[in-house]
């Protein structure tokens, strides 16, 4: 459709007289187009890319909400002060450790788990509806959940059904502050891993299966060499999704640690939140702010290239 | 045809017990700590924070009343207001937006469809700043319009992608035929679009509800007493020590509910939601 539109505005330039109004009906055309497009396109506009604008100026301010007087500009002062501040060193590496961690895991478990529900068993609409549940949840309902009944050294029921093996009241949250925050994000996205997998592996074409097993093939040799190459796709779809949130976890930490102890569980989105709103630094935040783009843009540019192969067939139409 | 296969060999519905136990036991693991919620929301106070935990006991709805009777109703219906406006909003911008990205698509159109997701998974440090100073000049801050706005902001280019996904799937026939008639923008997706696309606006809504109900960062940052959701009367709990398990049980069960149910009733549509229409 969109070819047809150029072709004929190609003629219209090349031919005269009767074809050039066509042409003119084409870019008219193409132009009106666009008129659905422009009120969320304006709309994103206004409220992301602005607003980036404006953090960049802003990022060049000594501004501080609590402190009298007006902002004075900087410079460069804010991204020294950030490039130099050891806690931002430390909220980078508590993303990287949490983001991969979480997705990790969750993608290993997912994808066993919906092999799991993919075989021939009883129950698996109700398999899948409890399994679901842990995404669905509030994230900050499930992390008070955690901390409060399950992991409370006194009162949790998962220190009761480990003493036995002598580890009740282990102060899980404080002792282990980060493994806890994984445990609950790997808990909420392995679910959410497993959904993508599972509809993967039901999309597979089981003739091929059934071929390879006529063949010879054991069931182990159809895992590795079939199906897991046939949902790879789906998984690092799953994959480079579940990053892009967990990059962003606020809720679990805000809920059950605060970023402690000290700063162990500090991430980059918290840091921003303590900054901003604990400490009203706005151009320091936005130095922040201006950091965290950069470093998204580049693990993003990476990630959107594996979108594009992924929807690669449908962005054609 | 696997099924014939299956009822033929005894040893194999022996795999299939073996098989169904293991991803039972593995569910239910996953499955128990909303379990786990629900069961301490129906116990009393004592014994939601007994030593041990109390696994036995006569289920009672008194905390869900004591909830609902005082302070949990506003932050609710709070986050019913930010929830259905913003699922609106993005409904309203982004179904005209996927068209332009489909059915009629503009010359750019990859360019905007890119444009629009790189805008989802920017961080929200990058607007988080001059957002909070807007909304304090124009006094939005602690006003359900302000999260009705940001919620759109969030889910837009998630909607926008959803629903080119399904408007792919029309039949490119329709629109010829309709053209034909002379028909227009409006009343091609009045009368063509909106009927056969419901199932795209479910998943939507569906995508929508599950991140705007659900949203936290901003709704504790812009928001205090008036206009807080339901996540933030949950934060009324955060220092509690084995003093309100039961309370804090039943609203977070309360809060989590909407979701939860929306989410089982449409699974179908949350699958292909949650990748943008990628996966069907």
């Amino acid at each position: 459709m969109t070819s047809a539109g150029t072709t004929a505005t190609a003629e219209g330039v090349t031919g005269g007289g009767r074809r050039s109004s066509s042409a003119a009906a084409a870019i008219r055309e193409g132009r009106l187009r666009w008129l659905p497009l422009l009120p969320a396109l304006l709309y994103v506009v206004l409220v992301t890319q602005v607003p980036f604008l404006l953090t960049i100026y802003y990022s060049l301010f000594n501004w501080n909400l609590l402190r009298p007087g007006a902002p004075t500009f900087a410079g460069a002062q804010n991204y020294a002060t950030v490039v130099q501040d050891p806690s931002i060193r430390t909220a980078l590496l508590n993303t990287v450790v949490l983001t991969l961690l979480a997705v990790g895991i969750s993608v290993v478990l997912g994808v066993a788990i919906a092999l799991l529900l993919n075989k021939d068993i009883f129950g698996k609409g109700a398999l899948r509806t409890l399994m679901i549940g842990p995404f669905l949840v509030m994230p900050v309902a499930a992390a008070l959940i955690w901390k409060d009944t399950l992991l409370n050294p006194i009162f949790g029921l998962v220190g009761y059904l480990v003493s036995p093996i002598g580890l009740g009241r282990v102060d899980w949250v404080g002792q282990f502050p980060m493994a806890t925050i994984i445990t609950i994000e790997v808990w909420r996205w392995t679910p959410f891993m497993m959904l993508i997998a599972l509809a993967g592996l039901q999309s597979q074409n089981l003739e091929v299966l059934e071929a390879a097993g006529v063949d010879g093939a054991t069931s182990l040799q159809s895992l590795r060499y079939i199906t897991l190459p046939f949902i790879r796709p789906f998984v690092e779809l799953g994959a480079l999704l579940g990053s892009l949130f967990i990059v962003q976890t606020f809720d679990s930490i805000f809920m059950t640690t605060q970023g402690g102890p000290g700063e162990a569980t500090t991430n980059l989105p918290f840091l921003l939140y303590l900054v901003a709103f604990q400490g009203f630094d706005i151009g320091k935040a936005s130095a922040i702010g201006v950091v965290a783009v950069i470093l998204t843009m580049i693990v993003a540019t990476l990630a959107l290239r594996t979108l594009f192969t992924i929807f690669h067939v449908e962005a054609r139409r | 045809m696997s099924r014939a296969v299956t009822v033929a060999r005894p040893g194999q519905s022996r795999a299939k017990v073996a098989w169904s136990v293991l991803a039972w036991l593995v569910a239910l693991v996953f499955f128990f700590p909303v379990l786990w919620m629900m069961l301490e929301a129906l116990k009393t106070e004592s014994q939601a924070a007994s030593i041990p935990p109390t696994i036995a006991f006569i289920p009672t709805l008194a905390q869900f009343q004591e909830v609902l009777s005082r302070d949990f109703p506003p932050f609710f219906i709070n986050s019913a207001i930010a929830t259905i406006g913003s699922t609106l909003l993005v409904l309203l911008l982004g179904l005209p937006a996927a068209y332009a990205l489909s059915i009629r698509p503009v010359a750019q159109a990859r360019d905007v469809l890119f444009f629009f997701i790189s805008t989802r998974f920017l961080p929200f440090a990058a607007s988080l700043v001059p957002l909070y100073l807007l909304a304090r000049d124009l006094q939005l801050l602690d006003n359900v319009f302000a999260l009705i706005l940001i919620y759109t902001t969030i889910n837009l280019p998630l909607g926008v992608w959803l629903l080119r996904s399904f408007l792919l799937e029309l039949p490119n026939e329709l629109f010829e035929a309709a053209r034909v008639d002379g028909a227009g923008f409006w009343r091609e997706l009045i009368s063509i679009v909106l009927p056969l696309i419901t199932p795209g606006l479910a998943a939507t809504s569906l995508i929508c509800l599950i991140f705007a109900w659900n949203e936290f960062f901003y709704a504790v940052n812009f928001t205090s007493s008036i206009a807080a959701t339901s996540p933030i009367f949950l934060v009324g709990f955060i220092s509690g020590r084995g003093l309100f398990y039961a309370k804090l049980a039943a609203a977070a069960t309360l809060a989590s509910l909407p979701v939860l149910l929306a989410g089982w009733v449409a699974q179908k549509q949350l699958i292909r939601g949650l990748t943008m229409g990628a996966v069907k």
